[in-house]
């Protein structure tokens, strides 16, 4: 029993082990810090947010921080810290849904792909070619204008803009050991593809898909933020960072502190996701020469 | 050398067409009669026959699909519904502002991107490394309007130096169009400076471990020359390239910064469109950043053959 539980337990033990490796790189820590303190506040928003959100209040407008409002008030009186805390809200879930959009989709094509090869892997690649070809943001625009302005909306462009990344990214990994002794092994042995993708080729390109997709939601927090900036995201009243930032422009000169803590709780997220991508590819995928 | 980019060229066309088709059928699964907009309201069923007739509204897609290419191909991306100017004229007006902004931003990302890597790459593993590395982090996570917003609070509202928006040609008046895009490209720059001190940083680490450097050390010659002369000369090639692809990210960075701005650009251009609902806009603007992006990483492709002379046989 314990002959064959020993080489099983190898490569756990060392999973085990980039996962502790990971857990005490600096950026991971900071950054893991900042994303949960974030989600916390996305969840226990009503718990924290000292007035609603969306409550406008005409005897308040543009009131400049005070005790009563940390941040001050907005152009309808509404408070600017409680907008701040719901705003994490349209903020994560847009990061963390569209990134499970690009993954759902782009992660099966590209083992797809780079498994089969042949017409089937053509076709995939080129039209991943082509949407890699028109830049992300202008490409997410022009779907999130197309399906309509929506914070749903805003997701599902943002997501499959980001698509193409993930397939690209895959099928590369795959690539890359389609051709190991143990993938050729198991396809000697008579082991069906769905099995031998599943269980021998994607657990083998997971830490590269992790590491991209913890990027990439610092990504696509940063492009529903533009989307909303741009009027394609949240619709108002529903706070939204981006929204807010854009709502700010016109009284610069009356409230500056409107335009200040959107800004800061999108930097401190976004910063957050890449200070965490940066922690897991040091630690979990093979040091590279040079990172 | 002429046949590697003659082939490179070949590859590309595919790649376009198929970014026309989709950008094609990208309008045309749009809910909604174009016809029907255009007769405005209450229309004659006359009216929106002719419309139809008029544009090739009635043919069946495929030929719609290749009278709209052949129209691309000799420049004729329709006519805006807003302006009622031909969208080939309206990008050859505001494409040079873009160029313009990203250039002046590409310069501002090379002049702080290179030296910030090249120390934190000598200084590697120390708090100086460190704190660029972390800087250079922060400017990605930086976004691009909320800069500027910050920029324009501080040199237009506060200190009153520079104007808040708008945009003088640089026919017009040198100085004042130095006035007018000076912030833009700062904040065009900050995220490209970010990403070429990453990549000038990883590129120099690389070098510095390789065998001519220390050969180089060892024959006595000074640091800064083994630096300078060896490693940089040799660490900023994937630099050239990187610098290159990403002009093209700087195109969808311009998006938000010349809003911000109230630029007449190219960005804005999409913006506009996307408001106006002028979708031939749209889809005129998305079809040229992808022969913008695809020309660009031709031309990454062909300086990294130049500047590696491994590759140039």
């Amino acid at each position: 029993m314990s002959d064959t539980a020993a080489p099983l337990a190898a490569p756990r033990a060392a999973r085990k082990s980039g996962i502790r490796r990971a857990l005490s790189h600096p950026s991971t820590i900071i950054g893991g810090t900042l994303v949960l303190f974030f989600c916390l506040v996305a969840i226990f928003a009503p718990l924290i947010a000292p007035f609603d959100p969306t409550a406008s209040n005409w005897g308040l407008v543009r009131q400049a921080p005070s005790a009563a409002h940390w941040f001050g008030t907005d152009d309808l009186g509404r408070d600017v810290l409680s907008r701040v805390i719901y705003g994490a809200r349209a903020s994560l879930a847009a990061g963390i849904i569209a990134v499970a959009i690009a993954i759902a989709l782009g992660v099966p094509l590209g083992l797809i792909a780079g498994y089969f090869g042949g017409i089937v892997d053509m076709v995939i690649s080129r039209i991943t070619d082509a949407l890699l070809a028109v830049p992300f943001l202008v490409l997410a625009i022009a779907l999130a204008a197309f399906l309509g302005a929506s914070l749903q909306n805003a997701m599902i462009a943002i997501g499959v803009s980001a698509t193409p990344i993930f397939i690209r990214l895959t099928r590369g990994q795959v690539l890359s050991i389609r051709n190991e002794d143990y993938v050729t092994a198991v396809r000697a042995l008579g082991v069906r593809d769905r099995h031998i993708i599943m269980s021998h080729i994607l657990p083998n390109v997971l830490a590269p898909i992790v590491v991209q997709g913890t990027i990439t939601m610092a990504v696509a927090v940063l492009a529903e933020a533009s989307l909303a900036f741009l009027g394609l995201g949240q619709r108002p009243p529903a706070p939204s960072w981006g929204s807010m930032l854009d709502i700010s422009r016109q009284f610069l000169t009356e409230a500056p502190w409107m335009s200040v803590w959107p800004g800061v709780a999108i930097i401190a997220v976004v910063l957050g996701f890449n200070l965490l991508g940066d922690g897991l590819n040091d630690t979990l995928t093979p040091q590279q020469d040079g990172d | 050398m002429l046949s590697f980019i003659l082939r490179r060229l070949l590859i590309s066309i595919p790649t376009l067409l198929l970014v026309s088709v989709m950008v094609f059928l990208l309008l045309k699964l749009l809910p909604g009669d174009p016809a029907l907009a255009l007769a405005g309201q209450e229309p004659d069923p006359e009216v929106i026959e002719f419309i139809r007739a008029k544009y090739g509204l009635d043919q069946p897609l495929p030929v719609q699909y290749v009278t709209w290419l052949g129209g691309i191909l000799q420049g004729d991306f329709g006519t805006s519904i807003r302006t009622r100017l031909p969208i080939g004229e309206m990008i050859a007006e505001r494409l040079p502002v873009t160029l313009q902004l990203s250039l002046q931003a590409m310069v501002i990302a090379l002049l702080i991107g290179i030296p910030a890597g090249v120390v934190a790459a000598i200084k590697r593993g120390t708090f100086i490394d460190y704190t660029v590395s972390l800087i250079g982090l922060g400017g990605l996570s930086i976004p691009s309007f909320w800069l500027g917003i910050m920029l324009i609070l501080f040199f237009a509202v506060s200190l009153g130096w520079l104007p808040s928006g708008g945009y003088v040609s640089f026919v017009e008046s040198p100085i004042d169009n130095l006035r007018y895009t000076l912030l833009p490209s700062l904040v065009l720059g900050t995220a490209a400076a970010a990403i070429v001190m990453r990549h000038t940083r990883s590129s120099m680490i690389s070098v510095l471990k390789q065998d001519f450097i220390r050969t180089a050390r060892a024959k006595g010659l000074k640091e800064n020359i083994v630096v300078i002369r060896h490693a940089l000369r040799n660490g900023l090639i994937p630099v050239v390239t990187t610098s290159t692809l990403h002009l093209g990210e700087l195109l969808s960075g311009a998006v938000l910064t010349e809003q911000v701005f109230g630029i007449p650009g190219f960005g804005k251009m999409i913006v506009d469109g996307v408001f106006s609902r002028d979708y031939a806009v749209v889809q005129a603007v998305v079809m040229c950043s992808a022969v913008i992006f695809i020309l660009l990483s031709l031309i990454a492709d062909i300086a990294y053959v130049i500047l590696s002379p491994r590759l140039r046989s």
